[in-house]
């Protein structure tokens, strides 16, 4: 298959071989996209994250549909989304009905998940569709956007979908484990991926190790990384998101950021900041120089405070692209 | 064989409360755990008990049936017991039900068992685990014997997905064996690698469409073959 054109700003900074940050935003149970937009502002000005993703449903939780706020998302913030869709909960009609109303809309940039199951989630008894996996949907998408047809090859009319998609990778996958995982991306590659986005890494040499079996696809990968806001949403990320852990300093450290300046709001907030960018700053600069990762997928969800501190270092590539 | 457990005796209780004669029918064809005449007997003597301590009486009898899903084996086995019972309360998987309903049409069968999965003791273990989802559409012949279908709980035609660690699944506590983890030992074990990173297109999920009808005794004349020499 020839090189489908970069059609998102994501995608044509990574093709002019910058270094690219992409952030995430996580619609919840809510009426308001305040939050989200204000974030998705705070993300734009920096000129180092060229594009918000927006999680559906992350860990199998009934929140609201990304579809809508990535768009809002760029109409008001001016920044891209990279429009995260799980296969969990539409079937191929439904998930092809989206990318149509998605593409119409603006949306530039997908993220195929499988997305977690419905058993870990906030309504456990919920049947999960996963009518087509993460891969078929890679295919799915290829077909819609390389053919202009749906899955079985029906024709779109009155215009083209221009999109990129990419797939997730998770580098916690290690020893005997690794390898299915890389084979897995394989199969994606197969099916036309734009990027890899992968799930967050602590351990800089698992995390090099990953980037270097995976970059023989030659597709560019965005390690992610996530910087902790609070001691309570480390304990979370460790003991409830697969596969994750987080490093047991890292964790006591946060603690005692917490614990050390409790009651003065501002010093727990730059005690916690200085135990964020003290772990991910040299881990960040480490990927950059010393492994193939294209970028950084910093998953610090409503942090923007840490923006300047952890990326003011790099240079301001994004703005070439708005 | 088909994994049933038994329901709730209140649920049973709801279902029958109105009846005072009832014939209780195991099952001895592929039900696991077995729901055979002790299991049908001792059901009835719980019932007995749970009826009188609503107060009232219950007359109950226990048979068992070779197979229940078979209709000339349930019809000639149940039609003797048929006048003297108001209703049958089977201990078979849902096809015994649906049978005993068919064959002994005036009255109401009703179930005293969920229909879990098609499966299998786990390795000798005290308990079960489901090998098969009779989807219509085999692929145990490239995943190494292992199914992604049944042994997977997203049902992933191309796995693994994020959700393992270690092996094992996130649906379960990690407690449960990662079913594509499973197909790649397998296939490496006979280097056949090949077949794990083969991408799989979408499944044709009509062969699991319900109602799901199969014609058999097809005639076996080509039809092809005899309208092409007829030309």
């Amino acid at each position: 298959m020839a090189k489908r054109p970069a059609y998102s700003k994501l995608c044509k900074a990574l093709e002019a071989g910058h270094f690219v940050f992409t952030g995430e935003l996580e619609p919840k149970k809510i009426m308001t996209m305040s939050e989200i937009i204000h974030s998705a502002k705070e993300m734009k000005k920096t000129s180092r994250i060229i594009a918000a993703n927006v999680t559906d449903g992350p860990q199998g939780d009934a929140y609201m549909s990304s579809l809508i706020p990535s768009y809002v998302v760029q109409r008001d913030a001016e920044i891209e989304a990279v429009w995260q869709v799980a296969v969990r909960d539409r079937n191929r009609v439904a998930l092809f009905g989206d990318v149509l109303a998605g593409a119409f809309m603006g949306l530039k940039n997908i993220l195929v998940l499988t997305g977690d199951h419905t058993a870990l989630g906030d309504n456990k008894k919920a049947r999960p569709a996963y009518d087509i996996d993460s891969t078929q949907f890679c295919e799915l998408l290829s077909k819609i956007i390389d053919n202009g047809t749906d899955y079985e090859g029906h024709e779109i009319t009155g215009g083209k979908v221009e999109m990129n998609y990419g797939c997730v990778a998770n580098p916690n996958a290690v020893g005997e484990y690794m390898e299915p995982e890389i084979l897995k991306v394989g199969r994606k590659v197969e099916q036309g991926i734009d990027f890899i986005q992968t799930q967050t890494a602590f351990d800089i040499e698992v995390a090099k190790n990953f980037i270097k079996e995976l970059s023989r696809y030659k597709v560019p990968i965005l390690l992610g990384v996530f910087p902790m806001k609070s001691y309570g949403i480390a304990w979370y990320f460790d003991n409830y998101i697969p596969g994750v852990s987080v490093p047991k300093e890292l964790l006591k450290a946060l603690k005692s950021a917490e614990k050390e300046n409790k009651g003065d709001k501002k010093a727990k907030y730059a005690a916690l900041d200085k135990v964020n960018v003290e772990f991910f700053k040299p881990f960040i600069k480490e990927i950059k120089e010393n492994s193939k990762a294209s970028g950084i997928h910093c998953m610090a969800v409503e942090y923007e405070r840490l923006f300047s501190p952890l990326l003011g270092e790099y240079p301001d590539y994004a703005k070439k692209f708005y | 064989m088909i994994i049933t457990q038994q329901k709730d005796i209140n649920e049973i209780y709801e279902m029958i409360k109105d009846y005072k004669k009832i014939l209780i029918a195991g099952c001895d064809g592929c039900c696991q755990p077995p729901r055979s005449i002790n299991e049908a007997t001792v059901l009835g003597q719980l019932l007995e008990l749970k009826f009188k301590t609503k107060g009232k009486n219950l007359t109950w009898r226990s048979i068992t049936v070779l197979r229940q899903c078979d209709d000339k084996i349930a019809a000639s086995t149940i039609r003797p017991f048929l006048d003297d019972h108001e209703t049958i309360l089977s201990l078979a998987c849902g096809l015994g039900v649906v049978m005993l309903n068919k064959v002994a049409d005036k009255i109401l069968t009703y179930p005293a068992q969920n229909s879990q999965f098609g499966g299998a003791q786990n390795n000798g273990e005290n308990s079960f685990i489901q090998y098969c989802e009779t989807c219509g559409n085999c692929m145990l012949g490239m995943t190494g014997g292992v199914c992604p279908i049944a042994g997977c709980a997203k049902h992933l035609s191309n796995g693994p997905c994020g959700g393992t660690v270690n092996g094992l699944c996130e649906v379960g506590g990690y407690k449960n064996p990662c079913a594509w983890i499973e197909i790649y030992k397998r296939l490496k074990r006979f280097n056949r690698l090949d077949m794990f990173t083969l991408y799989r297109p979408a499944r044709d999920y009509r062969p699991a469409t319900s109602p799901a009808y199969i014609v058999i005794n097809k005639p076996y004349t080509n039809e092809e073959k005899i309208t092409e020499e007829n030309k």
